[in-house]
């Protein structure tokens, strides 16, 4: 006989763990889930149907049904643009910096990496005070498209060097030292092989950064985006309104009419999200190179 | 063999009293020994002795750990290759290495030869052409690859990986060729293969190669060093210290009684 005492009695138990597990499992993703999906519902049966092509090209107004989010949609796709064309450049830098530069083992370099954490923890209005200050006070950018997507940009830098740093740290060292060995410099290296390399894991840095600055709406308050703009930003000092703004505004009006325009952004604002989010795993998979 | 004892040796590395660590480690203890150009010399020993540290001294791949300490002198043709005015880049463009896991980049065959001399400021179509095939010529890989040289470097099998390895490094035209256990990841007849061209290469290179295989060391060097426990215990020709070793420990290591 296989089965013994001992072990039925050791069998009964593992069961009823797992049981327990699973069903809590079960549970955790079911509310997740639900919750996802009442919150995407009710959007869309709000939202939907007042969605047309009217709706996305025109400009606020006093009157519900006439209004449109031209004006927002068009500065939230500056916005964002302006921000990654900032945040870019300066988040992979400092990743290249932290990764291959210093001393990994260093404390400094310990106490920068646990701050670069927080950093990303800290609440979005914090940055928006900062912006005020910096940006549209001291640095007199007033309340334009420049301020806020510097604000913004602060805003994701954490994000942008988390994930360029650990796509840097996947590159195998054997890379790098077949370069090294050829004569490479240190920069070659970086520049040639660890770079191109790391470049799909930066890419999805980016794009999590992106859709991260496209829902913010707490720092641009602060930092007094309008909300009420009956025009497109003509420049990098034009002020300016972005789609969380509007929604906002929107869900704070008496009239019933502006809610369902709130529903209807916000569904645009879930599209572009998601569009981004699918860019994203596109360019990923077109660029990911095999390597073992 | 025996007319280089009675003429001057022509050395071209020299080691003297090589100490190293990892912090507080000791890696290397008072190592000195002389390399003779257009010679294969073989490092062997049993796993932790410091053969790889070693070699790794020779193009300064150690410079890239923070904690690596070295005193003593490594001497190619007479100049330290640890005096302060030299670049270590310099340094790995004279002395190229091959490594144990093959590694070429993940591009093109043609530019895994061709990153070296790019980088070194060729941008001559011609000429990289003809380093390319000359290289791959030199490391017996044209015949099987000069058809797909814009195919993917990782579509090679593991040795032609390797052979690609040896001829990227031959691109950049080194005084000396270190080889890094380059068999430890290919199967009996690729190793063969590398085994065939390391002979081939003898007599117009330097080569320095990291073994685990007794018989490899045997059947492709002129010299063998016997490294234990960092310290450098037996240094000669392979002949002597395979049938005739001055040291119980190499003996006991040659036979296969430890290691």
């Amino acid at each position: 006989m296989i089965s013994t005492d001992r072990t039925r009695k050791l069998l009964i138990r593992q069961k009823l763990g797992d049981g327990v597990f699973q069903v809590v499992a079960v549970v955790g993703i079911v509310i997740a889930l639900a919750t996802l999906a009442a919150l995407i519902i009710d959007a869309l049966v709000d939202g939907l149907p007042r969605i047309d092509w009217k709706f996305l090209t025109s400009f606020p107004s006093r009157k519900p049904a006439e209004a449109g989010i031209f004006s927002a949609l068009v500065g939230s796709v500056y916005l964002i643009a302006l921000t990654a064309v900032v945040a870019v450049p300066i988040g992979v830098a400092a990743a290249v910096y932290l990764e291959e530069y210093t001393n990994q083992s260093s404390r400094l370099s310990r106490i920068i990496e646990v701050n670069v954490a927080n950093l990303a923890g800290v609440p979005s209005i914090i940055y928006g005070l900062l912006g005020l200050e910096l940006f549209v006070r001291a640095m007199r950018l007033d309340r334009s498209l420049l301020a806020g997507a510097l604000t913004l940009a602060l805003l994701v830098l954490p994000i942008v060097i988390i994930a360029s740093r650990e796509a840097i740290r996947a590159v195998p060292s054997t890379i790098r030292e077949a370069a090294y060995a050829l004569g490479a410099t240190q920069w070659e290296t970086t520049r040639d092989h660890v770079l191109p390399l790391a470049f799909p894991g930066i890419l999805t840095g980016i794009i999590l950064a992106v859709s991260r600055a496209i829902g913010e709406t707490a720092p641009l308050i602060t930092i007094g985006a309008l909300t009420y703009v009956a025009f497109v930003p003509d420049g990098l000092l034009s002020p300016f309104t972005a789609l969380p703004i509007q929604i906002f505004n929107w869900v704070s009006r008496p009239q019933h009419g502006f809610h369902i325009n709130a529903a209807a952004g916000i569904v645009v604002l879930l599209a572009v999200t998601l569009l981004l989010n699918a860019l994203a795993i596109f360019l990923r998979n077109r660029y990911q190179k095999q390597y073992q | 063999m025996k007319e280089q004892k009675n003429n001057k040796a022509d050395v071209i590395l020299s080691v003297h009293d090589l100490n190293t660590w990892y912090g507080d480690a000791q890696v290397l203890c008072n190592m000195s020994f002389d390399v003779e150009r257009n010679r294969v010399t073989a490092l062997i020993g049993p796993s932790g002795c410091g053969k790889s540290t070693l070699i790794r001294c020779f193009n300064r791949m150690n410079d890239f750990i923070p904690s690596f300490k070295l005193t003593g002198k490594i001497l190619l043709e007479g100049e330290d290759l640890y005096s302060t005015t030299i670049d270590p880049v310099e340094v790995r463009l004279r002395l190229g290495m091959v490594f144990q896991k093959q590694n070429p980049f993940p591009k093109s065959i043609y530019d895994n030869i061709a990153y070296g001399p790019r980088i070194a400021g060729i941008r001559n179509r011609d000429q990289l052409d003809s380093i390319v095939e000359d290289s791959l010529q030199k490391a017996a890989l044209w015949d099987e690859v000069k058809d797909k040289l814009r195919d993917n470097a990782y579509a090679l099998s593991g040795g032609q990986q390797q052979r690609l390895c040896i001829a990227r490094t031959l691109a950049i035209e080194p005084d000396v060729l270190l080889l890094d256990e380059p068999c430890s990841a290919l199967d009996p007849i690729a190793t063969a293969k590398i085994e065939e061209l390391i002979l081939e290469l003898k007599d117009s290179y330097t080569v320095l190669i990291v073994t685990h295989n007794m018989q490899q060391a045997a059947r492709v060097s002129h010299y063998t060093a016997f490294l234990y426990l960092g310290e450098l215990i037996e240094f000669g020709l392979t002949d002597k210290i395979f049938t005739n070793p001055g040291d119980h420990r190499t003996e006991a290591y040659v036979t296969g009684k430890f290691g």
